[in-house]
């Protein structure tokens, strides 16, 4: 993976010790709540509703093990023995004091980590595929463009008050795991007539007014990313609407003067500002991806797997629900759960940090990733090792096999922590996790994936989710609206919104009622709730959830 | 008929970021059990002043709607009821830190 060169070095040891001062003249009075927020939020410290809290990046969702382990310290020394991974692959620490923030950051740029640019409207943390470098259906690791393009946003001048945040998703592959088409520019990394390039997707968002991304450009050569990327932030930082923040996302630019005088305005800009660059950076580009050369991998036999998955059952269902196919045969791709049944989505104690670092470094060539489904992917794990890596899972807590189904629930932290929330995510989650835990129903219903967001911000992805549930604040009740037919692959779908809302209480039936409905009109088992649902539609899934009006409409 | 004007200053802690309440005394508490019940609105602006003005201790002051169980303030909303106890997830914050 990518190491910290000495100007990186030396950037975050500067930014750290800038901090330090801005909080030591907060805390003495010299520095107003005013001045302080915006430099803190640049730093990733938010104020939430009972504490601060600390926002980490992990670019691209890579992680190495000495990393993870400093994770676990920091949750140790200066949280309450815990953190919880994002949507966006971050991390985020919810009770550290604010004298305690300068030391946690020098411990996460002792593992190459800082904080930089998880907040404010600036380019966040940019995210990718997390079976990035590892995925049988990849034609390219998606991480060193993901690099290249941190580098170049990372403190860049002109974009460092843009109207509002800006987010970049990059992905190596078809299917997209990266959910490219929800982000400000999502990035493909494409092969056209035998040449890589890059297919560019601008306007894509979820929030108030969500939105699939349109392409800009079906092809882009390679050496040209920056330029292209350059020129479309420079557009819309010209073009967005600083007037009205719920209208300054590239989304709506793109939306309000529509893609063809977008596409226009960036080949303009781009054609202007392409000399300017030298080409230093494809070999900045070249020095990175060697950074990312795959691993030496094994050539050992696999029958230990063969034989366990034979012979024992509980690893045979976690096999088959948390593993994925890995471009090496005799190799697996391990989706470690952060979602034990009744557990809060995303969340891992300390001490599962350190296990999950320690199977790293001994069967997984030292790779973790965070994936924005909010679990954690051991991505190079040769499968006779996978009986004992998932003996030490399950030993932990951590061997769930529910990837992709029912309980493998999305939920942004909601009014138990958030701000911004006008409702709570996270029992809601819990609930159901552990209602169709109880039925025993997860593994008949398939492929199922319930999104949740405390707000109508959509940190939870409910527009994309199979099932999206949003909580709202009505008339001072915490009160959920179901979408249902959301996707957030490459055949991206917003979700349609079912009817009125429900209360916490009518929320668990209300779903059990979708769920009913979908294994009563499957054409047979493998036909998913999504696949059904674009064949019925929404009529009786809204039959079932609102049984009182079709009795009076009738 | 317009609701009677109840209500108590809130904050979060400049170093913790805990839950706080502006007092009778002019301090802050981390009870709202101990909170001042401001039913005047306009001593309750005046007394907002001076608690946003002590931004050494306060971030984020604000007044917000209570009522009254047996001479107490309790939360109306659900929002403030969360900020007197803590996450419902864990046993962390307000509900474990008081007792």
């Amino acid at each position: 993976m990518y190491k910290y060169n000495d100007f990186d070095a030396a950037f975050v040891a500067e930014r750290n010790k800038q901090f330090r001062a801005q909080v030591a003249r907060r805390i003495d009075g010299s520095l107003t709540e005013d001045e302080f927020k915006p430099l803190r939020l640049m730093n990733g410290l938010y104020l939430q509703l009972h504490a601060y809290m600390l926002r980490v990046a992990v670019p691209y969702g890579t992680l190495n093990g000495r990393q993870m382990r400093q994770l676990a310290m920091i949750a140790e020394r200066w949280d309450k023995g815990y953190g919880h991974f994002t949507t966006r692959q971050n991390i985020q620490f919810n009770w550290p004091k604010l004298q305690d923030v300068p030391d946690i950051l020098d411990a996460l740029a002792e593992v190459e980590m800082h904080a930089i640019q998880t907040s404010g409207n600036t380019i966040r943390n940019v995210t990718a595929d997390h079976f990035a470098g590892a995925a049988a259906d990849e034609v390219e690791d998606p991480r060193p463009t993901a690099e290249l393009l941190r580098q170049w946003s990372t403190d860049h001048p002109e974009f460092q008050f843009l109207p509002r945040k800006f987010k970049l998703a990059v992905t190596g592959s078809e299917a997209d795991r990266a959910v490219i088409r929800a982000h400000d520019i999502g990035i493909q990394v494409v092969r056209q007539n035998g040449e890589v390039g890059y297919k560019i997707i601008v306007g894509g968002g979820l929030g108030r007014t969500p939105m699939i991304g349109k392409v800009l450009r079906a092809f882009l050569p390679k050496q040209d990313l920056l330029p292209y990327v350059e020129a479309t932030v420079n557009v819309w930082n010209r073009l967005g609407r600083r007037d009205n923040k719920y209208k300054s996302r590239i989304k709506i630019t793109v939306h309000e003067h529509g893609i063809e005088d977008i596409a226009r305005r960036v080949e303009a800009r781009f054609e202007q500002i392409r000399p300017a660059f030298s080409g230093i950076d494809q070999v900045f580009l070249s020095e990175i991806e060697q950074s990312f050369a795959p691993p030496t991998y094994r050539a050992d036999a696999t029958s230990a797997f063969d034989a366990a998955y034979e012979t024992d059952p509980l690893f045979r269902s976690w096999a088959d629900t948390n593993l994925t196919a890995h471009r090496n045969p005799d190799y697996a791709i391990v989706s470690i759960s952060l979602k034990k049944h009744g557990a809060t989505p995303g969340d891992a104690t300390a001490d599962q940090m350190r296990v999950m670092a320690d199977l790293a470094e001994r069967f997984g060539h030292d790779e973790l990733r965070v994936s924005h489904e909010q679990n954690i992917i051991l991505p190079h794990v040769h499968k006779s090792d996978l009986p004992q890596v998932y003996a030490q899972l399950r030993a932990a807590e951590l061997g769930t096999a529910n990837i992709g189904l029912i309980s493998d629930i999305i939920a942004c932290p909601g009014m138990d922590y958030c701000a911004l929330a006008t409702a709570r995510s996270i029992p809601i989650a819990q609930d159901i996790a552990e209602h169709f835990d109880a039925l025993k129903l997860e593994h008949d219903i398939g492929p199922l994936k319930i999104k949740i967001s405390g707000c109508i911000n959509a940190c939870g992805h409910h527009h994309v989710g199979h099932i999206g549930i949003l909580g709202l604040d009505r008339a001072g009740v915490e009160n959920y609206q179901i979408t249902l037919g959301g996707d957030g692959t490459e055949d991206a779908t917003l979700g349609e919104r079912a009817g009125p809302g429900f209360s916490a209480d009518g929320l668990l039936p209300a779903i059990e009622r979708i769920v009913r409905t979908y294994l009563e009109l499957r054409q047979d088992p493998s036909e998913t709730f999504l696949q059904a649902y674009r064949r019925v539609g929404m009529a009786p899934f809204k039959a079932a959830l609102y049984p009182e009006s079709q009795a009076n409409a009738a | 008929m317009s609701r009677p004007f109840t209500k108590v200053i809130t904050a979060n802690a400049l170093l913790e970021g805990d839950v706080i309440y502006w007092t009778e005394e002019a301090t802050w508490t981390r009870h709202l059990s101990k909170a001042e019940v401001f039913e005047d609105e306009a001593i309750a602006d005046e007394q907002l002043m001076t608690a946003s003005a002590q931004t050494d201790i306060a971030v984020g002051v604000y007044l917000a709607d209570v009522h009254l169980e047996n001479g107490l303030p309790q939360p109306t909303h659900f929002r403030e009821t969360f900020r007197t106890k803590g996450p419902s997830n864990y046993a962390h914050g307000k509900q474990v830190e008081l007792n």
